[in-house]
């Protein structure tokens, strides 16, 4: 069996009481790229994790070019031929590229003559796989394809034959994820085995050869790409049939209901964020800002929404101005119609300590209506939660479980459950759906369309360009925190693709 | 002449105190480097002292002195290690509680030992640490500004002090021209990247909270068997701390820490000369402020003049793999 490059045999692991992967057999061929595709919490970074000996399986064989192996940590995988590119980098950031790429695989006790050796292999490697990156360069002062490509030469210089990429895709802008493919395309073409790891079903189309789908910790199927369809692959993923178009009537515009005009807004070290930002939001309608992270839409909704000051600019609630550049009392907002889903609802959105109900009502706590004089009045606090859990379908359904112990999905709802039964005019959601398995992804589409649909402004900020495109009624789009364009939700991906990666300003976060 | 001479005098004697602030803050260099950031180098500093007394005036050897220094100081080293390592606890509360532990210690066992009220035994001839003169230092003293700066300020020290400064460069040469020095700064900064590189991130921290225990080690034997004949306790008065701020001050950067160290080192020999002495224009100093003025100079500076210090990024933080 000379055309498989690794197989595994019935791999299994615990981790107390989570079994993350069970019984998992795979089997990957030589020189292609082979899609792993799951939710959340699917068992896919364990997995790997397993082959890249971050984790010892409690059970089950690695089968390496024919041979049983144990990799009982990283060491033992890249001796046999294993390179991981992770999720979240693994480079010293105020490295060279070079110190970076020889970390661990220096050949003698004194650097000088690794870096020379390694100048010479890393030169080699530069022109062997078309991946150009300064040596000498900072990473930090890298963009983050760059930086990426880096990962990929650290394994190449290691001699990986097969390179696990654990979800590459999520920090790049859409030209860079294309320049990614075309680099594992020339890798494939190499003779290199590629392990893709990814949620997103458009890449596994995109570039992989044969894939295999993880739902709960086990393997559930292996198709050949080109014989299997994005929506059979969603199934076996969620393990029924979802709606992956969002079903959504035409939008009904009305009366102009938040108003932002020539907003500027600085970060902690005085760099500008927000430079000089000005739209409309209306009733009935949803706007979607677009935009790879970090590029200033993070700390648009802060200001609209008060948690930060602003250096100059308007923003009228309902024709009233909010003074975004003083201290702005969210409490007022609220009362004056503005709810908020925050982009890190971790940190902002909920105290994860705190059960269920108690996050149902917080920042609303002042309400006559859960309040008992000065005491809380739990009944009716409890009544509540009870109210939202049903009608959001939040599970389990106990509200004196502490939040922390709900799903990131079951989390998101019950943020959305507090925002949106205010009724408020204006709902500001970021990322609704970070860290949100697929079924419950399905369901806060459904919530948020039927807010527009009921004449509520909906302005929606999400790093996945796929959601901003189902959702949005109009699309604004953010680069180096100026609005660089508005399309409508039909352009094309490679037209906002383009606007996102700031064209104009950065080529080579273009090329 | 008289007002040279007394340069010369303050210049050496700042040389003197410098070096245990050298040794120290080279030692947190190697750990704070590699991530563990350690906020017992006094302790160690004292334990490795009285260690150094003790056992010299015990066996009335120097160099066992030194050794004992060392052994105990690595141990203490390992015990900070096992704290904030293996078992991933908090670094502050374990460099502060060897603190406490090393200085009520050393003067239960100095009592217990040899009854002089926590003191070692004077110490004297071979177990001591003697000063070495260079060639022809008497010869060329009355040439003119550069003999005594021969005789007086670089000849006459102790062997340690030279050890000291020659560390400087070695500590720099390591840090940045070894396969170590690369590997133990990445831990620090990213200790991710140094285990999926393969490299074991907890031997690696070991080895540096080793190296930083023999320099604590050091640092206490200069103390009780170079600068002072024995052991008396709480010698290092704050000098673990001072060398932790000289080390903040100099960035983590050894070059920067050698001029940091003798920045602090003048200053307090300035304190010294000045006791009882009214300075010109301002009149009576209190000593105490004297004292003081490392520690204020340090915050002054870090609060904007010398831009902003930043730390190991890892630092302080114990090492858990994803989930």
């Amino acid at each position: 069996m000379s055309d498989i490059a690794i197989e595994l045999r019935g791999i299994d692991k615990s981790f107390g009481l989570v079994h993350a992967n069970k019984n998992i057999n795979l089997t990957v061929r030589k020189g292609t790229i082979h899609g792993i595709i799951g939710e959340n919490g699917a068992g896919k970074s364990t997995l790997m994790s397993i082959l890249y000996g971050f984790y010892q399986a409690d059970r089950g064989d690695i089968v390496i070019d024919g041979n049983t192996v144990t990799i009982k940590d990283p060491n033992a995988a890249i001796a046999n031929g294993i390179g991981m590119v992770h999720q979240h980098f693994m480079l010293v950031e105020n490295f060279t590229v070079l110190e970076n790429v020889m970390l661990g695989a220096e050949d003698s006790q004194i650097l000088n003559t690794s870096i020379s050796k390694a100048r010479v292999e890393l030169k080699r490697l530069e022109k062997e796989y078309a991946l150009e990156v300064n040596p000498d360069a900072l990473i930090e002062e890298l963009p983050v394809g760059l930086q990426q490509r880096v990962e990929i030469l650290k394994a190449l210089y290691r001699k990986a034959d097969i390179l696990i990429l654990d979800e590459p895709t999520g920090v790049l802008t859409p030209p860079e994820a294309d320049h990614l493919f075309r680099i594992l395309g020339q890798l494939k073409d190499q003779g290199k085995t590629i392990i893709f790891i990814t949620h997103k079903l458009r890449e596994i189309m995109a570039i992989t050869d044969e894939v295999s789908v993880m739902r709960r910790g086990e393997m559930v199927a292996t198709r050949k790409t080109r014989e299997t369809s994005v929506e059979e692959l969603a199934e076996l993923m969620v393990g029924r049939r979802v709606l992956l178009r969002v079903e959504k009537g035409a939008a009904n515009p009305g009366d102009v209901k938040l108003a932002v005009e020539n907003l500027t807004v600085r970060d902690g070290r005085g760099v500008t964020m927000v430079d000089n930002v000005s739209f409309n939001l209306r009733a009935g309608e949803i706007v979607g800002i677009a935009g790879v992270a970090g590029n200033g839409q993070s700390e648009l909704l802060e200001a609209i929404s008060g948690i930060r000051k602003a250096v100059s600019g308007k923003v009228l609630l309902n024709g009233q101005p909010i003074d975004v550049t003083a201290h702005v009392d969210p409490r007022e907002l609220r009362d004056r119609g503005l709810a908020h889903v925050p982009e890190d609802r971790h940190h902002v959105g909920l105290v994860l300590k705190f059960e269920e109900a108690e996050n149902g009502i917080l920042g609303y706590h002042h309400d006559k209506r859960y309040l008992n004089g000065v005491f809380l009045n739990t009944k009716a606090i409890q009544a509540d939660a009870e109210e939202k859990i049903k009608k959001y379908d939040i599970r389990p359904p106990n509200a004196r479980l502490k939040t922390a112990n709900f799903s990131g999905g079951n989390q998101q709802k019950i943020v959305l459950a507090r925002e949106m039964e205010r009724g408020p005019d204006v709902l500001i959601i970021g990322q609704p759906t970070r860290g949100v398995d697929v079924g419950a992804i399905e369901f806060i589409h459904k919530r948020i369309i039927e807010m527009r649909d009921q004449g509520k402004a909906v302005l929606l900020v999400s790093v996945e360009l796929d959601e901003i495109r189902a959702l949005s009624d109009r699309i604004i789009v953010m680069f180096a925190g100026r609005v660089v364009g508005e399309r409508d939700p039909d352009a094309t991906e490679g037209e906002l693709g383009l606007l996102m990666a700031g064209v104009e300003g950065r080529k080579e976060a273009a090329e | 002449m008289d007002f040279f001479h007394t340069i010369i005098a303050i210049l050496e004697s700042t040389i003197r105190v410098s070096v245990p602030l050298i040794f120290a803050a080279l030692a947190g260099l190697f750990t704070e480097r590699a991530g563990v950031f350690d906020i017992g180098l006094e302790g160690k500093m004292l334990g490795a002292a009285f260690a150094a007394g003790a056992v010299a005036a015990v066996t009335g050897s120097v160099m066992m002195g030194l050794l004992a220094a060392i052994l105990i100081s690595v141990l203490l080293s390992l015990v900070h290690g096992y704290a904030s390592i293996t078992q991933r606890g908090s670094q502050i509360v374990s460099g502060v509680a060897i603190n406490f532990i090393v200085a009520g210690s050393t003067v239960i066992l100095g009592e217990a030992w040899f009854r002089q009220g926590g003191r070692t035994p004077a110490l004297s001839g071979d177990a001591r640490f003697q000063t070495v003169t260079f060639p022809f230092a008497d010869a060329v003293r009355d040439v003119p500004i550069l003999g005594p700066v021969y005789s007086d300020l670089l000849s006459g020290h102790f062997i340690l002090t030279y050890v000291a400064f020659l560390l400087v460069p070695f500590s720099w040469w390591v840090l940045y021209r070894t396969r170590f020095g690369l590997r133990l700064r990445a831990v620090g900064e990213n200790p991710g990247a140094v285990d999926t590189a393969g490299i074991s991130v907890i031997w690696l921290r070991y080895r540096a909270v080793i190296c930083c225990g023999i320099l604590c080690g050091f640092a206490g034997a200069y103390l009780s068997l170079a600068m002072s004949a024995g052991f008396v306790k709480g010698m290092t008065a704050g000098k673990g701390y001072i060398a932790l701020a000289a080390l903040i001050f100099a960035k983590w950067r050894p070059l920067n820490i050698m001029l940091a160290c003798l920045l602090f080192g003048f200053l307090d020999a300035l304190a010294i000369r000045l006791q009882g002495n009214p300075l010109p224009l301002i009149g009576q100093v209190p000593v105490q402020l004297m004292q003081a003025l490392p520690y204020i100079l340090t915050v002054i500076l870090l609060a904007g003049f010398i831009g902003k210090a930043i730390p190991p990024k890892a630092g302080g933080i114990p090492y858990v793999k994803e989930r």
